[in-house]
């Protein structure tokens, strides 16, 4: 039952491992961060651009947003708009020096696929998965689907700061770092307490789940 | 203006509760779904061609699995001809023993079972359940567990447990690589409280089962089992692969049981439509079709969704209810945070503790809830008293009793020295005096120092590298003078290699008798009849030591 938490800890320790044996990317450039991001966002639209073009440049995340994500659904389990959850993670990247490129993944509501086709596509072969209601991961292309670098299962635990957080370790590991896990918080009431209105989320997620159908990229407009 | 009644009402714990309306289309719904399937059976030529609405050719793989292997087809057409009515009637009717019900009930399909379950109060089903219990007398399990993976607390909680009247103990790690410490500490915890106790290490599987087949565990019963298509390709499993899985514990003589739970599926969001019910009973004829013995079943760690739908409780109940019903060893859950409120949670498991089940909790946290690392239990440590003092009001045996300070600190101090003893017998990272006294009167790891982890997580890759098994901590127990452990993890291993305890809802006694489900059946017919609580049990149960002695006064 503990299962996904040891998963995680001992992938992370091995990737760390690897990682140990490679020397960091070489001074990327601090980007000005983007001041409290957030604050600005009151909405978003997503662009339909068109299918999403193979990665190249290794100073790129995606961010593979579930298939309802700003569009059927808007907030959060815990009601944060999904405007400001975007512009975090995004300022996150940012804040490291690196580009971010936001996908929308059609043919799963699974965070883990979200994320792990993201990786695919990524020209640093790293990339965030994010669902609706909120659970996220960090994602590594040649790891397998339903392991990752790092997730964040407990969606009512996670705040703006931890959004903007996740970004920038996306962001390292992209350079070839090895950040410190972000914190995960762990709430034994958070059951009690969502995991009803959780399932309903992701039923009303799944919903919008299209079998087959190729990830679409995305323009992101903050408003 | 506000009512100061309803700001009254608006700060109780169970306002902080999530609840949620019915949406059957989705399998929203707890049970009693109208989109669940029609019963329905045929065979040809000894082959079951249709089963509950699906012609064979339009069955998934689950469909298919327990159509070749978790029905008994000599008398299913009889069985099926029954009404749904008359078999709840012989569930409730203790006049019918168990076994004639257990003839029927395992040759239905699982939307007919699911009927049956549909047609009874939870009163009815907790007759049922006295009834149905595979083993004569019932039992609990708990978790051992905190979060500094403290192996020194891990030992003392178990012994601790094992004297309150725990027969089986679980552990997980927060860390994966401490697992071959948990394992071990519970191990020699558990049995230097009471001999014989069954321990296990909840991990990720392929590990798991590495630690059994070295002997670091005595059962298994992290072996999940869904009741959808799409939800097991989510796990990279089928049925097939798991019926494996489990063969593999039973060659080297391991104890079982596969988990599942109602929930489970919706949750992921791939209900198909059908009750939460109907699935778990999918999941249930799987386990069956398996030849697994036992279930961990009872939502487990899906808890919170059907707790939130209407009759979400009951239909827990159920899900207990059918294993039962299929023969298997059923260890009940009780094992999950699903409320604030204290009135909600032991309504819940009254369900269980009143008709007892094989394994009431599995488990209950033997450590305060913070350092469970199963997410929270149902019942803590610091819920002890209360627990026994249900048990004296209703003279119902939850399996536990109260235990005195003095015994339990010696138990904790023994397990903790011998701790010490084992790390210093087989090289790995010394065990300081203080944390042996530490661990003799903790509550929890707060009461811990912390250990060099670093060090640990070495030192226990290379246990691991270095090929250490169960007859390597018997022999390091017996050089370090502590035979009568080593005595008690020798025989469990002597017990494995005979094979003796993969029977149903086997638990081994203090004297190494195994006791099971074939050689205690459960034979409950009416008052007076089945599992009796003993004068002896009656007195140990009631003597809670702060009760007022009338001599005394």
């Amino acid at each position: 039952m503990a299962i996904n938490e040891q998963m995680l800890q001992s992938i992370i320790e091995e990737v760390l491992r690897e990682m140990g044996t490679s020397q960091p990317a070489a001074d990327a450039p601090a980007a000005a961060p983007a001041e409290s991001a957030a604050a600005a966002a009151e909405s978003v639209e997503l662009k339909p651009e068109g299918e999403v073009k193979q990665g190249t440049a290794s100073d790129e995340v995606l961010i593979g947003l579930a298939p309802a994500f700003a569009e059927f659904q808007t907030e959060t389990i815990i009601g944060i708009p999904h405007s400001k959850v975007l512009k975090e993670l995004i300022a996150g990247i940012e804040e490291e020096g690196l580009k971010a490129r936001v996908i929308k993944v059609y043919r799963s509501s699974d965070v883990a696929v979200c994320g792990h086709d993201a990786a695919e596509l990524s020209g640093s072969g790293v990339a965030i998965g994010i669902q609706s209601k909120g659970t996220a991961l960090i994602h590594q292309k040649d790891l397998p689907q339903l392991s990752n670098l790092e997730l964040f299962s407990q969606a009512p635990l996670i705040d703006l700061d931890t959004y903007r957080a996740i970004g920038k370790n996306a962001a390292k590991y992209a350079k070839g770092e090895s950040p410190s896990p972000v914190p995960v918080k762990n709430d034994q009431m958070a059951r009690p307490a969502y995991q009803a209105k959780a399932a309903l989320l992701h039923i009303k997620e799944t919903e919008h789940v299209v079998p087959g159908k190729k990830p679409v990229e995305m323009e992101v407009i903050f408003k | 203006m506000r009512s100061k009644r309803f700001e009254a009402l608006d700060a109780r714990p169970i306002k902080k509760d999530g609840f949620v309306k019915e949406w059957p289309e989705v399998g929203l719904i707890a049970m009693n779904n109208p989109g669940d399937p029609t019963p329905s059976l045929t065979i040809e030529n000894g082959v079951i061609v249709e089963l509950d609405g699906k012609k064979r050719e339009d069955f998934d793989m689950l469909d298919q699995f327990i159509a070749d292997h978790g029905i008994r087809l000599e008398r299913a057409e009889e069985a099926m001809a029954m009404s749904s009515l008359d078999i709840a009637n012989m569930l409730v009717d203790f006049n019918v023993p168990r076994s004639e019900v257990v003839d029927i009930t395992t040759s239905i399909t699982p939307a007919k079972i699911t009927e049956v379950m549909g047609l009874m109060t939870v009163l009815e089903m907790m007759m049922a359940q006295t009834k149905m219990r595979s083993r004569l007398m019932p039992s609990n399990q708990c978790h051992v567990t905190n979060v500094k993976d403290n192996m020194v607390q891990i030992a003392a909680d178990a012994a601790e447990a094992a004297i309150r009247g725990f027969d089986e103990m679980e552990t997980t790690v927060g860390v994966a690589r401490y697992a071959p410490f948990n394992a071990l500490a519970i191990m020699v915890g558990a049995n230097v409280g009471r001999p014989g106790i069954l321990t296990q290490c909840a991990v990720e599987e392929a590990t798991e089962l590495d630690l059994g087949m070295r002997g670091y565990t005595a059962y298994a019963e992290t072996i999940s089992v869904y009741g959808t298509e799409p939800v097991f390709m989510d796990g990279d499993d089928t049925p097939y692969s798991k019926a494996f899985l489990a063969s593999c514990y039973a060659s080297r003589g391991l104890k079982m049981r596969f988990t599942s739970g109602t929930g489970s599926e919706v949750q992921m969001g791939y209900a198909e439509g059908k009750s939460m019910l109907y699935l778990e009973a999918r999941c249930l004829y799987i386990t069956k079709g398996a030849g697994v013995q036992g279930t961990q079943n009872g939502s487990v760690s899906c808890i919170g969704v059907p707790a939130g739908v209407p009759g979400g409780i009951r239909a827990v109940l159920a899900e207990n209810l059918i294993a039962a019903c299929l023969d298997l060893e059923c260890a009940s859950s009780n094992d999950q945070t699903f409320t604030h409120s204290d009135l909600r949670r032991v309504a819940r498991s009254m369900m269980q503790m009143v008709p007892g089940t094989d394994y009431i909790c599995s488990g209950y946290s033997s450590t305060p809830n913070y350092d469970n690392m199963f997410a929270g239990s149902n019942w803590d440590a610091e819920d002890y008293d209360d627990w026994n003092v249900i048990q004296r009001d209703l003279k119902i045996d939850g399996g536990l009793q109260p235990a005195d300070e003095e015994t339990v600190v010696a138990a904790r101090a023994k397990a903790a020295r011998t701790m010490q003893t084992i790390f210093r017998e087989l090289g790995l990272p010394e065990i300081k005096d203080e944390e042996v006294e530490a661990a003799t009167y903790a509550n929890g790891s707060k009461d811990m120092p912390d250990r060099d982890v670093v060090a640990d997580l070495k030192a226990a890759d290379e246990l691991l590298a270095r090929g250490a098994t169960a007859v390597d901590f018997v022999k390091a127990l017996d050089r370090g003078g502590i035979p009568d452990v080593a005595h008690s993890l020798y025989n469990i291993l002597i017990t494995k290699a005979a094979g003796d305890y993969l029977h149903t809802a086997s638990m081994l006694s203090s004297d190494w008798e195994v006791i099971s489900a074939v050689n205690y059946p459960n034979t409950y017919h009416g008052p007076q009849t089945g599992y009796q609580i003993s004068d002896e049990r009656w007195q140990e149960m009631q003597d809670i030591p702060w009760a007022i002695d009338p001599e005394s006064v």
